[in-house]
C-alpha cells in the first residue's frame, strides 16, 4: 500500500464524512484521483462500507446492545463458516467474529430493548443443532466505539500559545 | 550588580519591568531587583505576549501552540508511575542514568550518529536546558553567536544571557527557508564564532537537504565554527530521513547535538532532552549541569527509558497524523492565497501574510485574526527579524479545528 492510500484510510477512520476535496488536501493527491482510489477499494472490499458511531444515550431513543458469547460443537457436515452464515442473517447482529479461547463466536447484536435481545438469542442462536451454549453479556456503558471516545472531547488543557 | 550596590533602593520590587513595558532597562529605577545589564536587555518573548491577549478569550482556536496535542504514549506514563511507586526519587548520575544514555546512544544511531554513553551524551532538563548549556559552556563574552532567522525564540535571549553577540542570518522564503552559504557569508558568519542549526525549523518547517548540508558542514569547517545543532524535531520529518550536520565529515568534533523527548513522545511537561558531543565538549556542559541542575528528573528519565523502548508505534502514529494535517493546512492556505514553503518537518507551517496585513505588518495581522475571528496564530516577528511578513499556524491541534481555523482565516480574509 503506497503512502497516500494509507494516509487516505487514516482520514476515512478519523472521519467517514471527509469530502473529496478534504481528502486531496490531506493525501497531495488530486481529487479525481482520491475518487479513483476510492473506487478501488470499494471494489477490492477493502473499503466494507461507511457507517456512523452513534451515543444512543444522547439521543431520546431505547437502544439495548450486548455481546453474546457463543459454543458450538461441529460435525462433518457443518463449519463455522456455516453457523456464522446463519446468525449473520439476522438484523440485530451489528458484528460476528470467530474468535480464540473461551468460547467460539462472539455476537454484537442490538435491538430497542432487553427483549428483542433474549428473542434473538433464544429464536435465532440458541436452536441451531451446532451451538451447545450462550451466554450474554448486556452492554452498560459505552466509553469508546472505533476509535471515538465518548466523552465531551474538549479537554485540550494546553497554554494557549507557546514555544 | 546587587540590589544593595545601588542607590534608593526600595522593596516594592515585584513588579516585573521589561522595555516593552515601557520600565527603564539600566537598573536606574530604584528597585532592589533591577536585572542585570544582560538580562534588562533582553526583550520578552513574543511568544508570552502573544499568550496574554489569546488568555483573554474563551472562544480562541489556537494555532499557536508548539507542543503536540497527544498525550505521552501509555508505556511511557506507566514507566514514570511505577518509578513513583517503587520510590525511586533519588538524584541520578549527573550525566543521567547509564542506562537511558545507553538507549539513545542505541536510537541515535538511525541517524548515523554514534556516540559513547558514558563520554559523550549528557541527559538534561529539556533541550531548552541543553541549548543553554551549550551557549554558556562554549560561548565567551563577546563571542559572535550565528543565528538563522526565522528561528526558535529562545536562543537569542540565550546567547546574550550567556555573554555572547547574537547574529542573524536571514533565510527567505523563495528559498524556501534555506540556509546557504551566500546568506551565511552576506551576515559575516565566516568571522563568527558559534553557528546555530535548528532542523528541522521550529517556525518554518525547513529541513536540509543532503547538498544543502554539504555546504553548510565545508563553510563551518572552513571557518572554523563550533556548531550547537538543535535536532529536537528530528523524528517529526516527513519526507525522506532525517540528516544531521554531525555526521558529515570533520563536523562531529565541532558540534553539539541536541535532540529530547518533548516533540516526539509528546512528553513537553516531564522535561527530558539531551546534549551529544566529543568528551570535552560534553564535560564542558556536564561540569555547569552539575551545579545548577545536579540531575534532570529522575521520574522523567524513567518514562524516556520505556519511550524508547516500547513506544515508536507511537511515533509512528502522530508523525502519519502530523503528516496529514500538513497536507491539509498547507493545501489550504495555498488556496487562501497565503504563500507558503512546504515544510518538511516540525508541525508548523510559516505563510506569508505581508501581502494582506495592514502595512505589511503580520503582528497586526494576528492580533486583527485573533479580535475578529478568535484564531491565535503567532505573529513571525517573535521568531526574530526574519519572520517579518509571516505568522506561525502550528498544526499540533486536531484536523476539526484546523478546518474551523481554515474557515475562520477565509472569512477573515473575503
Amino acid at each position: 500500500m503506497d503512502e497516500a492510500t494509507r494516509t487516505l484510510i487514516d482520514a476515512l477512520v478519523a472521519d467517514a464524512r471527509e469530502s473529496t476535496a478534504d481528502l486531496a488536501r490531506q493525501t497531495g493527491l488530486e481529487e479525481a484521483a482520491v475518487e479513483t482510489a476510492l473506487a478501488e477499494l470499494e471494489e477490492s472490499g477493502a473499503l466494507r462500507g461507511y457507517t456512523a458511531i452513534v451515543d444512543w444515550d444522547e439521543l431520546d431513543e431505547e437502544h439495548i446492545s450486548a455481546i453474546v458469547e457463543v459454543n458450538v460443537e461441529l460435525d462433518r457436515e457443518t463449519d463455522y463458516d456455516d453457523v456464522a452464515r446463519r446468525i449473520a442473517e439476522s438484523e440485530a447482529v451489528d458484528s460476528l467474529r470467530l474468535m480464540s479461547g473461551d468460547y467460539d463466536f462472539a455476537v454484537h447484536v442490538s435491538g430497542s430493548s432487553m427483549g428483542d435481545v433474549s428473542r434473538f438469542v433464544s429464536e435465532e442462536v440458541a436452536p441451531l443443532p451446532a451451538v451447545t451454549k450462550t451466554v450474554t453479556h448486556y452492554v452498560m456503558e459505552t466509553y469508546k466505539e472505533r476509535g471515538i471516545a465518548f466523552t465531551d472531547g474538549d479537554d485540550d488543557d494546553r497554554l494557549s500559545v507557546t514555544p | 550588580m546587587s540590589g544593595e550596590d545601588r542607590p534608593d533602593g526600595h522593596t516594592d520590587g515585584g513588579t516585573e519591568q521589561t522595555p516593552e513595558a515601557g520600565g527603564p532597562t539600566d537598573g536606574t529605577d530604584g528597585s532592589r531587583f533591577a536585572p542585570a545589564d544582560r538580562v534588562a536587555s533582553v526583550a520578552p518573548s513574543g511568544i508570552r505576549e502573544f499568550f496574554e491577549v489569546a488568555e483573554t478569550r474563551d472562544d480562541v482556536i489556537s494555532l499557536g501552540v508548539g507542543e503536540p496535542d497527544f498525550t505521552a504514549p501509555w508505556p511511557a506514563r506507566s514507566a514514570a508511575v511505577n518509578s513513583l511507586e517503587r520510590g525511586r526519587t533519588s538524584y541520578t548520575a549527573n550525566r543521567g542514568t547509564e542506562e537511558l544514555r545507553r538507549a539513545i546512544a542505541e536510537r541515535v544511531t538511525r541517524y548515523d550518529q554514534t556516540y559513547d554513553p558514558a563520554e559523550e551524551i549528557l541527559v538534561t532538563t529539556g533541550a531548552s536546558e541543553a541549548v543553554d548549556l551549550a551557549f554558556r559552556a562554549f560561548v565567551n563574552p563577546g563571542d559572535t553567536v550565528a543565528l538563522p532567522t526565522p528561528t526558535y525564540v529562545s536562543y537569542e535571549p540565550g546567547v546574550r544571557f550567556a555573554g555572547g553577540e547574537p547574529l542573524p542570518v536571514h533565510t527567505r522564503h523563495e528559498d524556501d527557508w534555506a540556509l546557504t552559504t551566500e546568506a551565511l557569508y552576506d551576515a559575516g558568519v565566516d568571522e563568527a564564532d558559534v553557528l546555530v542549526l535548528c532542523y528541522p525549523n521550529n517556525p518554518t518547517g525547513a529541513t536540509m537537504d543532503a547538498s544543502e548540508m554539504d555546504a553548510v558542514a565545508d563553510f563551518c569547517r572552513e571557518h572554523d565554527l563550533l556548531v550547537v545543532a538543535d535536532e529536537i524535531y528530528a523524528a517529526l520529518t516527513y519526507d525522506g530521513d532525517h540528516e544531521s550536520v554531525a555526521t558529515r565529515p570533520g563536523m562531529r568534533e565541532r558540534t553539539v547535538v541536541i535532540n529530547g523527548f518533548s516533540k516526539a513522545y509528546a512528553m513537553t511537561g516531564l522535561r527530558l532532552g539531551y546534549a551529544m558531543g566529543p568528551p570535552d565538549a560534553v564535560d564542558a556542559m556536564t561540569k555547569i549541569h552539575q551545579y545548577t541542575m545536579l540531575s534532570a528528573p529522575t521520574t522523567a528519565q524513567h518514562a524516556a527509558l520505556a519511550a524508547l523502548d516500547r513506544c515508536d508505534d507511537d511515533v509512528d502514529r502522530m508523525r502519519r497524523e502530523y503528516d496529514r494535517r500538513r497536507r491539509y493546512v498547507v493545501s489550504r492556505l495555498r488556496e487562501l492565497g497565503l504563500p507558503v514553503a512546504e515544510p518538511g518537518g516540525a508541525f508548523y507551517a510559516f505563510p506569508r501574510v505581508a501581502d494582506v496585513a495592514p502595512d505589511g505588518d503580520a503582528r497586526a495581522f494576528a492580533t486583527d485574526l485573533l479580535e475578529a475571528e478568535g484564531v491565535a496564530a503567532v505573529p513571525g516577528t517573535a521568531f526574530g527579524t526574519g519572520g517579518e511578513g509571516h505568522i506561525r499556524i502550528s498544526y499540533a491541534t486536531g484536523l476539526d479545528d484546523l478546518k474551523e481555523a481554515m474557515a475562520r482565516l477565509e472569512r477573515f480574509l473575503s
